[in-house]
């Protein structure tokens, strides 16, 4: 069965496939889609895909997500597809760009930098060293954030 | 633009200008020579961890030169109050023209270089980078050896939380130094320095053990094991004069092999070594004053002449 037919269409919104299997719910919170939502979310886990042998598949619905968000849906899921969704129809296909630089997109993990005391007025700044695999450090105290729980410290 | 934060604020170009300066404002260091290049102006010293060398070679630096020095010290100042760093660097702002900021956070250097108009020099940020003093040990290096060129760097102590060695190895790869990393596992060098060293083309080897490395080192930089930058006493105590360099280890030493340590020391490195021609330490120590003079005019855009006399 293809993941098409296991979520019905959707008429408007926002649907990002290829995302790695198993993170769909980490591009949820990523996204803060989370909480404080009311429009239907629609997800699928662990399907057969012919590029990446399993993924995970989101639809969400009323919504169509901004460049910013889509920044944020980068350090997840770089090689996702994200399609804007009108009348039933792909109305736009949005590409995923991982930048140079997260400016107020996650705050830095490491317990004694500078940016740890939160009434420090300046934004959090991150810088992209290598995408592949993906190495992202503080742009204050140079230190490497673990990608595997960059989710926990989105702002 | 006159920012020093990290050794990568400077070219490989930039750093030899800044040691030939420092060479010519020797006997302006040494008092031999009154050269007030940067009367009138105002150094902030910000020192929010204590700091004993590092502050006092930058006022002597000042001095020397003519300008004046405001000293902050975070006990009873605002920041005991709890002001925030970007506060209190917008108060410098207005006083002083370049200021040298010590911080018990890593990253406050870059964030009061970018909070501020005034030129900022970092004078050590948490275990982050300590440049100034990787420019007056590479100036100690360059003086004794003839070059920074392709030089056998032995690095013993504390390489994680030890400061001066992650700003000092940095700048060494990009001369093309091979550097032994000598530390205790729990005290090994950061992994994201040990790579970059790598990606910048350095021969890195990392060992428990000292002895092997003397006879062919160029240079031995010890450094004390800090026991304020452990979370527990029984952690400090497992590593604690682990490592010992006494006038005996140094039988087989190459003849211009020399002795470096950021001091202050404690039993690391022994004091019969201080009477043998490779001790180098207290020289580098006076090597902060040129040294930090040729950063602070560099900063200041001033040109230095080019015979002092």
């Amino acid at each position: 069965m293809s993941e098409m037919r296991r979520v019905t269409a959707i008429c408007n919104g926002t649907a990002i496939d290829h995302i790695p299997s198993g993170h769909a719910l980490q591009v949820l919170r990523m996204l803060r889609l989370d909480v404080g939502r009311s429009n239907p979310i629609s997800m699928v886990m662990n399907v057969p895909s012919g590029k990446m042998g399993r993924k995970d598949v989101l639809k969400i619905e009323d919504r169509e997500l901004n460049q910013e968000e889509l920044d944020r849906l980068a350090l997840i899921a770089p090689k996702a597809s994200v399609a804007i969704i009108r009348n039933y129809h792909v109305a736009e296909k949005r590409t995923i760009e991982l930048g140079t630089e997260l400016i107020n997109i996650v705050r830095c993990s490491f317990s004694n930098c500078i940016t740890q005391n939160t009434r420090e007025p300046l934004p959090h700044k991150l810088k992209i060293i290598s995408a592949e695999p993906m190495e992202i450090r503080c742009s204050y105290c140079g230190k490497n954030q673990d990608i595997n729980e960059i989710v926990d410290y989105i702002i | 633009m006159g920012d020093l934060i990290t050794m990568d604020d400077l070219t490989n170009e930039e750093i030899l200008q800044v040691l030939d300066s420092a060479r010519r404002l020797v006997p302006v260091a040494k008092g031999e020579v009154y050269l007030p290049l940067l009367q009138g102006k105002v150094l902030g010293n910000l020192f929010f961890e204590n700091s004993t060398r590092t502050r006092m070679s930058f006022e002597a630096a000042m001095k020397r030169l003519g300008g004046e020095v405001l000293n902050l010290s975070s006990v009873g100042s605002s920041v005991a109050k709890g002001e925030t760093l970007y506060d209190t660097m917008q108060m410098v702002d207005g006083y002083a023209d370049i200021a040298v900021i010590r911080h018990p956070n890593q990253g406050a250097a870059q964030y009061s270089a970018d909070a501020v108009e005034i030129p900022i020099l970092n004078g050590g940020d948490g275990a982050g980078n300590h440049p100034t003093q990787t420019m007056l040990d590479l100036f100690t290096i360059r003086e004794a050896h003839g070059s920074l060129e392709g030089l056998n760097v032995v690095m013993v102590g504390d390489l994680r939380y030890g400061r001066t060695t992650h700003s000092l190895s940095h700048a060494l790869v990009r001369f093309g130094a091979k550097i032994t990393l000598v530390s205790p596992d729990t005290l090994k060098m950061p992994d994201e320095i040990v790579s970059d060293l790598k990606n910048h083309g350095g021969e890195i080897t990392e060992t428990e053990e000292m002895s092997s490395s003397i006879d062919s080192a160029d240079v031995i930089y010890m450094t004390r094991i800090q026991k304020e930058r452990f979370p527990d006493e029984d952690e400090y105590m497992k590593v604690a004069g682990i490592y010992k360099l006494t006038e005996d280890d140094l039988s087989e030493a190459k003849a211009g092999m020399i002795v470096m340590h950021p001091l202050p020391r404690v039993n690391e490195l022994h004091a019969s070594v201080d009477s043998t021609k490779h001790a180098k330490y207290f020289q580098q120590a006076f090597n902060g004053v040129p040294t930090r003079m040729a950063l602070l005019c560099r900063s200041l855009g001033i040109d230095i002449p080019e015979v002092v006399k």
